[in-house]
């Protein structure tokens, strides 16, 4: 299926083949991201990256992704410098950088400002993340270092601990787990348990997660651990948010109970939830998770305007 | 000779079969205030051959258009219409949700990009008629309490 000039703004958007077909080609692409191989795939093509929200990871890999690929990006990257600060809407924004760029990556404050990016520009627009609502390349990027480090995905049991009732990313890639056909365990203080709406959804498409509060009990038959922070202000009392916080930290002491080849993921920046000593083991992938924002966004890059290596 | 509650219009339309206790809500939403000019008559909690009991709603001189017939099927989505023509019911039809809502309910989120100053009309997927559910297009969030929040 062509992807040349469509709109990546939810992963709901993508069909399972759509979505390996990004995952494949991110395969392929990774000597390219490390710098081992050069291409110009993407020479005289511009990509506007309009962040209006502060972003380290997502916009430093788009950035990465498109320089690596041959092409060249403009920016919005600090907002207060920009006319919107005068009251331009994003429905005028994006029709004037779509004058200037290629292709459109948008990272914005407010739910929804993707979908209507997209209505309103020629282009292809990919959402970067707009406010508590979707960011489609995570849950790729996310999907793709599990088929990579635990060696596919269907049938492997995926650990989702912390905030999963707020994170909306936490439900977008549990329902693309389930696409997959990933046994999924939903472990989380119940006020923080996922929403019934996704439990519901997942169900709908004969997936039965299982839930629990207690990181303890599930870990021994977990295949993946994917740690999402639990926010300070969600809870009221502080002493509250230390002891539940407290009893979902990912530490070696933990890890005895788990399997060897574990694999630890995190969408990063962490807090305190997984310990540093963790870092050294080989269970930690979350830093390589970051990485494999490059490929995957290379991957998607080119497929939206259609390049060849 | 049949006594009636209130008389027949001449010309108008007749919003019949609305959900009891709902009609001061369509009233609303279909913009009557006091700057209308012809007589609108409102029947609250009358019998029904239908299904129990009902609301009407009777007003002269206007026929409603589409969009103002999607609206009342948000609140009331077992009403008919009745386009009255010198007496006679010249249409009749049952208000039906569409598939797609579309600039007829504000999003609940107030995060949305459409409650922004963004030139866009509202827009949402009805997953579910009975009972409604809309989800919005552009935040993809769920809907509650739709009747609320009709423009």
């Amino acid at each position: 299926m062509s992807f040349k000039g469509a709109d990546v703004v939810s992963i709901r958007d993508l069909s399972r083949e759509q979505i390996e077909q990004v995952m494949d080609l991110a395969e392929e692409l990774v000597p390219y991201a490390t710098g081992e191989k050069s291409t110009r795939a993407m020479e005289g093509k511009i990509l506007g990256n309009l962040f209006f929200e502060p972003s380290t990871r997502t916009r430093l890999s788009f950035e990465t992704a498109m320089l690596r690929l041959g092409g060249r990006f403009i920016e919005i990257a600090q907002p207060q410098s920009s006319s919107v600060v005068k009251g331009e809407t994003l429905a005028d924004t994006i029709r004037m950088v779509e004058g200037y760029a290629d292709a459109i990556v948008l990272r914005h404050p407010h739910e929804g400002a993707a979908r209507l990016a997209a209505k309103y520009c020629s282009k292809p627009v990919i959402n970067a993340g707009d406010g508590a609502g979707q960011h489609p390349t995570q849950t790729i990027l996310d999907l793709f270092t599990i088929r990579q480090q635990a060696n596919g995905i269907a049938d492997k049991n995926v650990v989702l601990v912390g905030d999963l009732k707020y994170g909306r990313t936490a439900h977008s890639l549990a329902e693309a787990l389930g696409m997959f056909g990933a046994n999924l365990m939903f472990v989380a203080p119940p006020l923080l348990q996922m929403p019934k709406e996704t439990i519901k959804h997942l169900e709908k498409n004969g997936i039965t997660p299982r839930l629990s509060s207690s990181l303890e009990e599930v870990i021994s038959d977990a295949d993946i651990l994917y740690v999402t922070r639990i926010q300070r202000e969600r809870f009221p009392d502080p002493a509250e948010y230390i002891k539940v916080a407290g009893s979902y930290r990912v530490d070696n002491a933990l890890l005895r109970e788990a399997k060897k080849d574990l694999v630890i993921m995190h969408p990063l920046p962490r807090v305190d939830e997984i310990a540093p000593e963790v870092d050294h083991t080989d269970n930690a992938k979350y830093f390589h998770q970051a990485f494999n924002g490059v490929p995957v966004r290379m991957a998607l890059i080119m497929l939206v305007l259609g390049g060849e290596l | 000779m049949k006594d009636f509650r209130v008389t027949p219009i001449r010309n108008g339309t007749v919003i019949d079969h609305i959900d009891c206790g709902q009609a001061l809500k369509v009233l609303r939403i279909i913009g009557i205030t006091d700057s209308v000019r012809s007589t609108v008559s409102v029947l609250l909690h009358v019998p029904s051959k239908k299904d129990g009991w009902k609301d009407v709603i009777k007003v002269e001189d206007r026929e409603l258009d589409t969009k103002e017939v999607d609206k009342i099927s948000l609140i009331a989505p077992k009403a008919t219409i009745n386009i009255i023509r010198d007496f006679n019911v010249a249409e009749k039809f049952n208000v039906k949700l569409p598939d797609v809502a579309k600039g007829i309910v504000r999003c609940g989120n107030p995060n949305c990009i459409t409650n922004m100053d963004e030139p866009v009309e509202t827009e949402f997927i009805v997953e579910s008629k009975d009972p409604i559910v809309l989800r919005c297009l552009y935040c993809d969030r769920i809907q509650e309490d739709v009747a609320d929040r009709v423009v």
